[in-house]
């Protein structure tokens, strides 16, 4: 496979750094190399949150990304910080409920989804991360349907299982959009 | 083969631990080394071993000392400044030639510092955790695989050598989660002939204890332990080599910045510039023989740190002069990018000329 550096972003509590584990399990599953990197400190108290999440064929070297070919940004400021990052080519998902500006990038996919209405109309309060991650799964084709799911089962802890099923259908939002 | 499990370099380094029989573990909380503390006072109850969040670092290595005195399996875990708070136990425990495991997932420094990522506490850790004539083994782990690895070993390096262990990892490989295959545990432990466990008069006492009036005394032990460090240095140097055969550049460097400068090997050498990576996996004992090997063939060395330069210096005195020995690093919390470096690489390669 082509190297995928993600970086997932936005504000603390959206669930960027679960849905990076998900991407990141499947990437386990898929047996490929694979690297999940947070940002930690003071900033996550209401400010930013964001990770990395690297899958590779190639021992992966720095799990700090700089340079990502995938951005799914949820909040402004997260997209002002790293839209620039993003490599020629690469692929930007904005969740539009939030983000009001367009991306400036034009040598890049963007991909603009009312991630969080849709998931709060369907019902799935919380989820537009697992939204996010279906629309990536969808234009990327990192993953089979299968392995994603197996990640979503691995991922969402045994104490909260009920949520499984709401996750799959969150994915699915994302995958038919 | 076990199945792989994503997992945090902390929470890898605990269960590894777990598994490797310790069953005491005693701690102070700090950032960025707080899910490892977090795990331990989750698992070990259900072992039926120990965790204690200790008032304060000082008190902590001291129940270490003890416990380790008494024949455990102990480890303590901390960053930087409460590392330093510890030092003066870590002193104890090392002269009274006792075994145990200590974690430093630094943080820069000087000072309370910041919680971010950093390796400047090389020098610390490899030349004076504390007063005294003493060394201890320090490992650095670049992967959570290695974390978990190293963490199950250094228990029996510890017990062997019946010394303090050390495993310097940093911010960015405690917080970072990579699939990981744990060790089997350990059924089977080493005899402690020499613990203070009791033994109704069955035998002569042991006793452990780092005062010595006697001069003669103290420098007898000191000797000893000196013989100690010998075996050591020939038996337990580690390192990992990255196309350095051919390489006219070896960029030398450990934990965290290993990752980002074998990025920009990598980038290096898609650019035509023969770089290759020389990885120290033990800071203390250097992997000196290693390193010696490959002086005469490379035309410069670049030392890669987060820090001001530390590690440079054991580069120094392996390659003796024989070629340039450069530095690049980023301190305080910031972490150099593969750019960077590959700028670097490229500074000295034209520096090389023909």
């Amino acid at each position: 496979m082509e190297e995928m550096r993600i970086v997932f972003a936005g504000f603390g509590g959206q669930g960027l750094l679960f849905a990076g584990k998900v991407v990141a399990y499947a990437g386990l599953i898929d047996d490929h190399e694979v690297s999940w990197l947070p940002s930690y400190g003071p900033e996550m108290r209401g400010g930013t949150a964001n990770c990395s999440v690297t899958l590779s064929d190639e021992p992966i070297g720095s799990p700090l990304i700089s340079n990502p070919n995938v951005l799914i940004a949820m909040n402004n400021p997260s997209l002002i910080k790293f839209e620039g990052d993003v490599t020629p080519g690469g692929k930007i998902f904005i969740d539009t409920s939030l983000i009001n500006r367009t991306p400036e990038r034009d040598d890049c996919e963007v991909y603009a989804l009312e991630a969080t209405n849709m998931a709060e109309e369907e019902g799935l309060k919380g989820l537009a991360n697992i939204v996010l991650v279906g629309k990536m799964l969808k234009e990327t084709g990192f993953c089979t349907y299968e392995t994603i799911e197996a990640a979503i089962r691995k991922t969402v802890p045994p104490r909260k299982a009920a949520l499984i099923d709401k996750n799959l259908q969150a994915l699915k939002l994302g995958m038919e959009n | 083969m076990a199945e792989k499990v994503l997992m945090k370099g902390n929470e890898a380094i605990a269960e590894s631990a777990i598994r490797a029989g310790c069953r005491f573990f005693f701690g102070y909380p700090i950032t960025p080394q707080t899910e490892l503390a977090a795990y331990m006072a989750k698992r070990m109850p259900k072992e039926g071993g120990t965790y204690l969040q200790a008032e304060s670092e000082v008190a902590a290595i001291n129940m270490v000392y003890g416990a380790s005195a008494a024949g455990a399996r102990v480890m303590t875990s901390s960053s930087s400044p409460g590392v330093s708070l510890k030092s003066e136990g870590v002193s104890y425990i090392a002269g009274a030639d006792l075994p145990c495991l200590i974690i430093n997932i630094e943080r820069g420094g000087p000072g309370l510092g910041s919680i971010q990522p950093s390796q400047s506490d090389y020098w610390q850790a490899t030349r004076a955790l504390g007063h005294g004539d003493f060394q201890m083994v320090v490992y650095a782990p670049s992967t959570v695989q290695e974390m978990s690895d190293l963490a199950y070993g250094a228990f029996d390096i510890a017990d062997k050598y019946r010394t303090p262990v050390m495993i310097l990892g940093d911010g960015m490989l405690g917080q970072m989660m990579e699939p990981v295959e744990l060790p089997e545990p350990r059924t089977e432990l080493p005899e402690k002939p020499w613990a203070t466990t009791g033994h109704g008069n069955t035998r002569e006492k042991n006793i452990a204890n780092s005062l010595y009036l006697v001069a003669e005394e103290l420098e007898r032990t000191n000797f000893e332990r000196f013989e100690r460090y010998d075996e050591i240095k020939a038996n337990e140097q580690m390192s990992e080599q990255v196309d350095c055969d051919d390489a006219d550049i070896i960029i030398v460097a450990f934990g965290a910045s290993s990752r980002i400068a074998r990025s920009a090997v990598r980038a290096a050498r898609e650019e035509g510039i023969k770089a290759g990576l020389f990885r120290p996996i033990t800071l203390w004992p250097f992997p000196v023989d290693a390193l010696k090997a490959t002086v005469g063939k490379a035309k410069a060395y670049l030392s890669v740190e987060m820090n001001m330069g530390q590690m440079v210096d054991d580069v120094r005195l392996v390659v003796e002069g024989a070629a340039p020995v450069e530095f690049y690093g980023r301190t305080g919390g910031v972490i150099p990018t593969p750019a960077e470096v590959l700028d670097k690489i490229r500074e000295i390669n034209e520096g090389l000329g023909d």
